[in-house]
């Protein structure tokens, strides 16, 4: 496979064609210091399920993958917005700093993990663990989540416009869950919450930014009840 | 880790492709496991002729000739195919009269299948070779299982590999490990199993058997697996007329499922199912937390 020279990104937006180029050029000359300048719109064609696309992006740019992609998929984005016009693998967006992702089918598992800030949209669902260890990322899931998701949440936002799994938000810190759907259990030390007009606010302006069209009186709020917090005497037996 | 495909196909004009299908997926997942590999295919020509059965074996260093000679001596009619690393033995008698035969004739072999449909061949090396070794690309038949294997818990060997097939036409293959096989492995002996190797998967396809021994159908069989297995794993799990998918109760290893009116296929990952024909309209999906896929024939 060739690396990917100047004159092949010359034009806007810029195509890579991924049955011809491998994975690593494309990621390499979309890390280039100057990518912004070469092209600010790429477009990634026959991704074919492969895996670690578009990952690290540090730049302003507008990525647009054509099918379904693997693992890993935009993972430490930075300022970058990727979108994949059909279904992500495990961890898409893991680690998210900051830019848009937005999955236009379903993710699987661990979508959004450890993210720090930035917005990943999920138009279809996302199964188990999405959001596990979210530390400031806003996720917006237009369907369903599976089990444990926003396990050990620290910050940040989780919008589920569909249904939630079990043990949801188990063991969360501050992130703030929204479920419009229902949800089959709460995981240890996850409750209910009042929602309050600045949740509201909050919630519209989340669904405002992910595009999807949803009542946001209609959303249950779910977050920690800080009891796992602080060593209890009481389960001193258990250690 | 281990990778896992297989691919059930309902379009018969389909079955010529089988093993040109199941080689490309297979392919896709050889980071996965690229220690040893192993595949069921049924209803190959070549590994069970019409109107006959087969035994798959691994024989060591003795050769197909050899083999043959001794098979020949108590079978004059058998043919055997030499596989690889694997051998296959076919005549036309029923499949425990084969094994005996065989098992009589060739002592020490171990045999990994038999059945009238199925043929198990399995290798140590790296999957792209073991496919050509077996002959995989050439195969046809209307349903094929494969499996790459990254050793976590016992030897690498082919006796280790998967597919494990330990009834007549059954087959299953497993990532991920099972903490409690040591046990059940113990109660299954007492109840009279003999094993081959010591693989904990091993020990999930001779409960499986067990279960349809005693008249279970293959759904309910992995329902009481789920019970009483403690541990991870995703399993592939078929026989002469199913095709069934289930994952441990927090889904820990990968699955995906894709379905058209042609075929359904699973892989632990997508981009084994990507070369499917037709795959652009499949209807794509994860499968839940124990919960049974099956799919009859």
């Amino acid at each position: 496979m060739a690396a990917l020279s100047t004159s092949d990104v010359a034009v806007e937006p810029a195509v890579v064609d991924l049955s011809f180029t491998g994975v690593r050029e494309l990621n390499a000359a979309l890390h280039a210091p100057d990518v912004a300048d070469k092209a600010s719109a790429w477009r990634v064609t026959s991704p074919a399920g492969r895996h670690s696309i578009a990952v690290g992006l540090d730049a302003e740019v507008d990525v647009r993958i054509e099918g379904h992609v693997g693992y890993y998929c935009a993972g430490m984005n930075q300022l970058a917005t990727v979108t994949v016009e059909g279904n992500a693998g495990v961890g898409v967006a893991e680690n998210m700093m900051s830019g848009t992702v937005r999955v236009r089918g379903n993710a699987s598992q661990s979508a959004g993990a450890t993210a720090h800030g930035g917005l990943l949209v999920v138009e279809g669902s996302a199964s188990a663990r999405c959001g596990i260890s979210m530390k400031g990322v806003d996720i917006v899931v237009g369907g369903d989540v599976g089990h444990m998701s926003a396990f050990m949440g620290q910050a940040g936002r989780l919008v589920v416009c569909g249904d939630a799994g079990d043990a949801l938000g188990d063991s969360v810190y501050e992130a703030r869950i929204y479920v419009a759907g229902a949800v089959k259990s709460l995981g240890a030390d996850c409750v209910e919450k009042e929602v309050r007009p600045e949740h509201l606010a909050e919630l519209a302006g989340l669904l405002h930014a992910a595009g999807i069209d949803a009542d946001a009186t209609s959303f249950r709020r779910y977050g920690s009840a800080r009891r796992l917090y602080n060593f209890h005497v009481d389960n001193a037996s258990a250690y | 880790m281990c990778g896992i495909v297989g691919l059930h196909l309902r379009e018969p004009s389909l079955y010529p492709r089988l093993g040109e299908l199941l080689t490309g997926m297979l392919c896709q997942v050889t980071e996965r496991g690229p220690d040893s590999a192993g595949v069921a295919v049924y209803g190959d020509p070549r590994w069970s002729p019409p109107g006959e059965a087969s035994v798959s074996l691994l024989t060591g260093a003795r050769t197909a000739d050899d083999v043959a000679a001794a098979v020949r001596v108590l079978l004059p009619e058998a043919g055997v195919v030499d596989a690889g690393q694997t051998l296959v033995v076919h005549a036309a008698a029923p499949p425990d009269a084969l094994v005996s035969a065989v098992r009589d004739a060739v002592p020490g072999a171990v045999v990994t299948g038999a059945g009238e449909e199925v043929a198990v061949l399995k290798g140590v090396g790296h999957p792209q070779s073991l496919a050509a070794e077996f002959g995989l690309p050439a195969a046809q038949g209307w349903q094929g299982v494969a499996h790459t294997r990254m050793a976590t818990e016992s030897a690498v060997t082919p006796a280790h590999c998967h597919p494990f097939s330990v009834g007549t036409d059954q087959c299953l293959v497993h990532n991920g490990s099972f903490a409690n096989h040591a046990t059940i492995r113990r109660e299954l002996r007492a109840a009279g199993a003999a094993f081959d190797s010591d693989n904990d998967s091993e020990v999930g396809a001779r409960f499986v058997a067990a279960q349809l021994a005693a008249g279970y159908d293959l759904e309910k069989s992995l329902k009481l697996l789920c019970e009483r297995f403690d541990g991870f794993y995703t399993l592939l799990v078929s026989t002469r007329d199913s095709f069934a998918v289930v994952r441990d109760a927090i889904a820990c290893k990968p699955a995906v499922v894709a379905e058209t009116p042609l075929w359904v296929a699973m892989a632990s990952e997508y981009r084994a199912l990507a070369g499917l024909p037709g795959v652009e309209a499949a209807r794509i999906f994860e499968p839940e937390p124990e919960e049974v896929y099956a799919w009859q024939r």
